[in-house]
């Protein structure tokens, strides 16, 4: 390597060392700030005087149960979709219309979701406000993600899977369901569980359909309103009538947040390193 | 005759590939399609399992008859056809799955077979395939950590698995070296007792070693068809004989 290789090798390296540098100082920053709070009773209790006291539960309760209802509703829709798209359908007007809709929708702001679940969950379907509705937004807003991060998997396959498959006297949809569905599963959960990370830390689609400011028990079905973090730590930091005095706690409530998205984008990684693994042996 | 086709032609889109071939193959005996790259021998084997429907804007005219039925009859099951004519590929494409699970594939697609039998006809295709020493004690273990000719190998075990009746091998030993080509060729002989083998190569010593029938093919065209032998020693047309002298190709 010559001198001016290495200058350049070593400002890259300073790129990728401010990075890290960022990271270890964000959460580093968030954990120190909400550190005299923590504890395993912040967890487990509900809050109390007023959100300065007691736990986070509700919150952390909703924001879990809100993504398993996102996934369960964009997973099927996304990859049902994905698999059209790259296993059947024929390019054309129409798979051109699907594609300019996924690509549109992954450009819409968050809170037009929010906006359209009204119309659609709250209201159009007469869920009300509830974890229902906001967890179907949030599906509807994860979707495009998923779609792609599925196709991407998808196309990821080699062709001699499929054709395999075929040349053995499996019909298209056993080539795909027995061979290539399964090849694209370690790519596409991942895709589909990073995707639930971004869902889990946004506010403004669950604001209007069902997220609520304060309830003193957990929600009995998911037809009933909710807590959720992002949504407690931004009455925190901005509504509270104490803001100062309940700092700490909404910086506990940013650590639980990210404590949850870190969970499960590490998730992601042993999924796919296992399944990979089981693959490869 | 086993197979036959009859003024055979495809397309790709609006260019031709295949020109009016007429060429019979008689019940288990092996046939060797030769000729330059781009001729079309991979088209002509992918007529017979009809794996060029996979391709968009192919188009086939002309009668291929396998057993004396038209394969390319409208209302013929391709799902069935396959099941009856086996395919191995130039590239060995073992999947992503255990070893056992590679061979028991085309099986587990029919009704239910009980696991004794199963058992049974995978240790037989391996067997045939001549892999069964090598993989005995690993059968759950991945395909993908065989080597590259225990994996053409096992795609042979995998395509045998299912009975077939013809077994298509497009260059199966072109990504091989030596000593595992020379052990599929071996395997080939044998396999001729049971199957009728259509195999593209090419290599002309390996079409001469191991094929009953040759048949040379040049820009779509069936040049020249004849017992391997006779083929190589006495051909009849002049660009035959300038391909196998090594002249052009
Ligand atoms: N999928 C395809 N689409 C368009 N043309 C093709 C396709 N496959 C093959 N061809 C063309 O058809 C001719 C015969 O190809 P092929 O059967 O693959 O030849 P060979 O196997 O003898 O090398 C070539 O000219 C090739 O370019
Ligand atoms: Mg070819």
């Amino acid at each position: 390597m010559n001198r001016n290789e290495r200058t350049g090798f070593g400002l890259l390296a300073i790129c990728a060392g401010f990075l890290v540098l960022l990271v270890v100082a964000l959460v580093g920053y968030v954990v120190s700030g909400g550190w005299s709070v923590l504890s395993f009773g912040f967890l487990t209790e509900v809050p109390r005087n007023g959100m300065r006291e007691g736990g986070i539960w509700p919150p952390i309760f909703g924001t879990i149960v809100l993504m398993l209802i996102t996934a369960v509703s964009a997973t099927p829709l996304g990859v049902g979709c994905a698999i059209y798209l790259v296993e059947y359908a024929r390019e054309g007007w129409l798979v051109r219309l699907i594609r300019l809709s996924i690509r549109n929708l992954s450009g819409v702001p968050s809170v037009v979701y929010g906006l359209f679940g009204v119309g659609l969950f709250v209201n159009g379907l007469g869920f009300g406000p509830s974890l229902l509705a906001s967890g179907l937004t949030l599906g509807l807003l994860t979707l495009p993600w998923t779609i792609t991060a599925s196709e991407e998997a998808l196309r990821r396959v080699p062709r001699s899977y499929r054709d395999g498959a075929l040349a053995l006297g499996a019909t298209p949809w056993e080539a795909i369901s027995k061979n290539v569905i399964p090849a694209a599963l370690p790519g596409m959960l991942t895709g589909i569980i990073l995707g639930l990370a971004r869902a889990a830390g946004e506010t403004a689609p669950i604001l209007f359909t069902g997220v609520t400011f304060s309830r003193p028990d957990i929600p009995h079905s998911v037809f009933d309103t909710y807590m959720a973090l992002p949504y407690h730590l931004y009455i925190l930091s901005t509504q509270h009538q104490d803001i100062v005095t309940v700092r700490p706690v909404a910086f506990a409530t940013a650590t639980v947040l990210l404590g949850i998205v870190l969970v499960i984008n590490g998730t992601a990684a042993v999924v796919r390193s296992r399944l990979r693994a089981a693959q490869v042996g | 005759m086993k197979i036959q086709s009859k003024k055979l032609e495809v397309w790709y889109g609006n260019k031709q590939a295949l020109h009016a071939v007429d060429l019979a193959m008689q019940e288990h005996t092996i046939t060797a399609l030769i000729g330059p790259s781009g001729c079309g021998k991979s088209t002509y084997l992918r007529c017979l399992n009809r794996m060029n429907d996979t391709i968009e804007g192919v188009v086939v005219k002309g009668g291929l008859l396998l057993d004396g039925y038209d394969v390319y009859e409208p209302g013929v099951d391709v799902v069935a056809l396959r099941r009856r004519v086996g395919m191995v590929f130039q590239k060995a494409n073992p999947f992503p799955k255990s070893i056992f699970d590679n061979v028991a594939f085309g099986l587990r697609l029919g009704p239910r077979i009980p696991k004794t039998e199963l058992d049974g006809r995978v240790e037989q295709a391996l067997t045939r395939a001549a892999l069964w020493e090598e993989v005995r004690d690993r059968l759950t273990g991945s395909a993908l950590g065989l080597s590259g000719g225990q994996q053409q190998r096992l795609c042979i075990a995998r395509a045998l698995a299912v009975e077939p009746e013809v077994l298509l091998m497009d260059e199966p030993t072109s990504a091989l070296d030596p000593i595992a080509t020379a052990k599929i060729e071996e395997l080939l002989h044998g396999l001729a007792d049971r199957y009728t083998i259509v195999i593209v190569t090419h290599n002309m010593q390996q079409a001469a070693r191991v094929s009953d029938q040759t048949a040379f093919f040049f820009m779509g065209q069936l040049i020249e068809v004849a017992p391997t032998d006779d083929l190589f020693t006495h051909p009849t047309v002049k660009k035959t004989e300038e391909y196998i002298t090594g002249r052009f190709g």
